[in-house]
């Protein structure tokens, strides 16, 4: 029999990591997009060198959820709790991995002039931290409204993300001297547009844990 | 409420708007419920949900109960058990019991298991023998006590009793075993021997166990049915019932929040 107090001590920190990787996914994403805009080598590093804490975080949820299922042998929605803990820490880690990705090309393009001023990706990174906040209040609070609701934002990214490949390959036609630097930007988008499909992730994460049903929200 | 469960194995024991009330208290209230043929069904609940009181009913145990009253009908293989015309004796043959505290007969290992076909008829020794082996095969039990069968059933350790008990229920080759508790009085080990037996039985059984270890339910059973004051709140697959409880009182009950 599940020891109650504990147990929802401990669920009660998994979800306060999870509320803290969500918090830190979004700074690293702003802050690389940042560093991208500004020709700023000193951020990037930052949110590279940061990177580790997010790991450190998804470890910590593991050993926990493991240790709730070891000593506790949770079912139902508790056990769906600590399933849906691991799924949404392991998407938030790539999350971040990707918002680094995003710093390493401030990285390589060091010095460089952007070949255009950035315009949708600012754009499509401003509706991924949206969506990040929209996933892990919608994990807290339990809510499949919301959860559903960024299928919409997602399809929004993917629409801009079309858009700017477009428009980076007719760049790249016109001016193939630019061709590097366009790879590397259309490689951000890339790397922008799989974060909201994570995100997309974690609210059918949500549905799961509250309804138990598996849902597709990343058509 | 009527059961939802919807098994593909064939109903043996079909429950209808079963009452029981001990003089003035009711204890199990408008209950319906079928249970598969050939299936293990555990019946989940706190203490004085009802579980033990169906459990008995199914073999008329309630019977020995001054004061016990039933309306409705309990149905097995589609016959009213509580009909006019039924020999408590024959039915008992056909729906075993096994207790929570093992309870061999002062007796050895052979007559312990040889007592109900003696009961029930006067076999041949050869086949008396061959009876007897088979039930302590079937109860996996077999090798360990083939050399000492005339020895005191009361020499074996409380794991070994018990499945002695299953032995000797099965040697009168009844079609539904009912167990009460059956492991928990036990230590891991043997619960764990007696946990396998139940699965290696239940393709050629109806098997009916209450049990206060959830996990138990979870890991032997087929369908699961939870119990709460005398009502059946949930019959479910048993997969199902411990991931996704359609009702609340379930998924509290499972998750430690009660009882």
């Amino acid at each position: 029999m599940i020891r109650r107090l504990e147990f929802d001590k401990n669920l009660e920190e998994l979800r306060s990591l999870l509320r803290e990787m969500g918090e830190h996914v979004i700074d690293a994403l702003e802050g690389a997009v940042l560093s991208l805009q500004q020709h700023d080598t000193t951020r990037a590093q930052e949110i590279v060198a940061a990177d580790v804490r997010l790991n450190a975080m998804e470890e910590k949820i593991m050993d926990i959820g493991s240790r709730l299922i070891i000593t506790q042998q949770p079912v139902a929605k508790d056990l769906r709790r600590i399933i849906v803990a691991f799924k949404i820490s392991s998407d938030l880690e790539r999350m971040g991995d990707l918002a680094l990705d995003v710093a390493k090309v401030t990285l390589r393009i060091q010095g460089q002039e952007l070949i255009k001023p950035l315009v949708d990706i600012p754009r499509m990174a401003e509706i991924v931290k949206l969506m990040t906040t929209e996933a892990i209040t919608a994990y807290l609070d339990e809510n499949t409204d919301l959860a559903h609701k960024m299928a919409l934002d997602d399809d929004q990214v993917d629409h801009l993300y079309s858009a700017m490949i477009n428009e980076l390959y007719s760049y790249m036609i016109k001016k193939p001297d630019a061709v590097s630097q366009a790879m590397l930007l259309t490689l951000v988008g890339r790397y922008i547009e799989r974060i909201a499909d994570h995100a997309t992730n974690i609210g059918e994460s949500v549905v799961y844990l509250v309804t138990g049903k598996r849902p597709d929200l990343n058509r | 409420m009527k059961s939802t469960v919807d098994i593909e194995k064939k109903t043996i024991i079909d429950i209808e708007k079963l009452d029981l009330y001990y003089e003035s208290f009711h204890a199990l209230k408008s209950m319906d419920l079928q249970i598969p043929e050939k299936a293990v069904t555990a019946f989940i609940g706190p203490s004085g949900c009802g579980k033990s009181t169906l459990l008995r009913t199914l073999n008329r145990m309630n019977d020995m109960i001054p004061g016990t009253r039933i309306e409705g009908k309990v149905l097995i293989g589609g016959t009213d058990i509580y009909g006019g015309g039924i020999e408590v004796e024959s039915l008992r043959k056909r729906v075993g019991m096994v207790f929570q505290q093992p309870n061999p007969f002062p007796k050895s290992i052979y007559d312990n298991v040889a007592y109900g076909p003696r009961l029930h008829g006067s076999p041949p020794k050869a086949e008396l023998d061959e009876l007897v082996e088979q039930s302590l095969r079937q109860s996996a039990l077999w090798d360990e006590v083939k050399d000492f069968l005339k020895k005191s059933a009361l020499s074996l350790s409380g794991g070994q009793q018990q499945r002695l008990c299953i032995a000797r229920a099965l040697a009168v080759q009844p079609d539904i075993l009912l167990m009460d508790e059956a492991t928990s009085a036990l230590d891991p080990v043997s619960t764990q021997k007696i946990e396998e037996l139940v699965q290696e039985l239940r393709d050629r059984y109806t098997i009916v166990m209450v049990t206060h270890n959830m996990h138990q339910a979870a890991r032997v059973s087929n369908q699961t049915v939870f119990f709460l004051n005398g009502v059946i709140v949930e019959s479910e697959d048993t997969e199902q019932l411990f991931s996704n409880p359609k009702d609340s009182r379930t998924e509290d009950y499972i998750s430690g929040r009660f009882g």
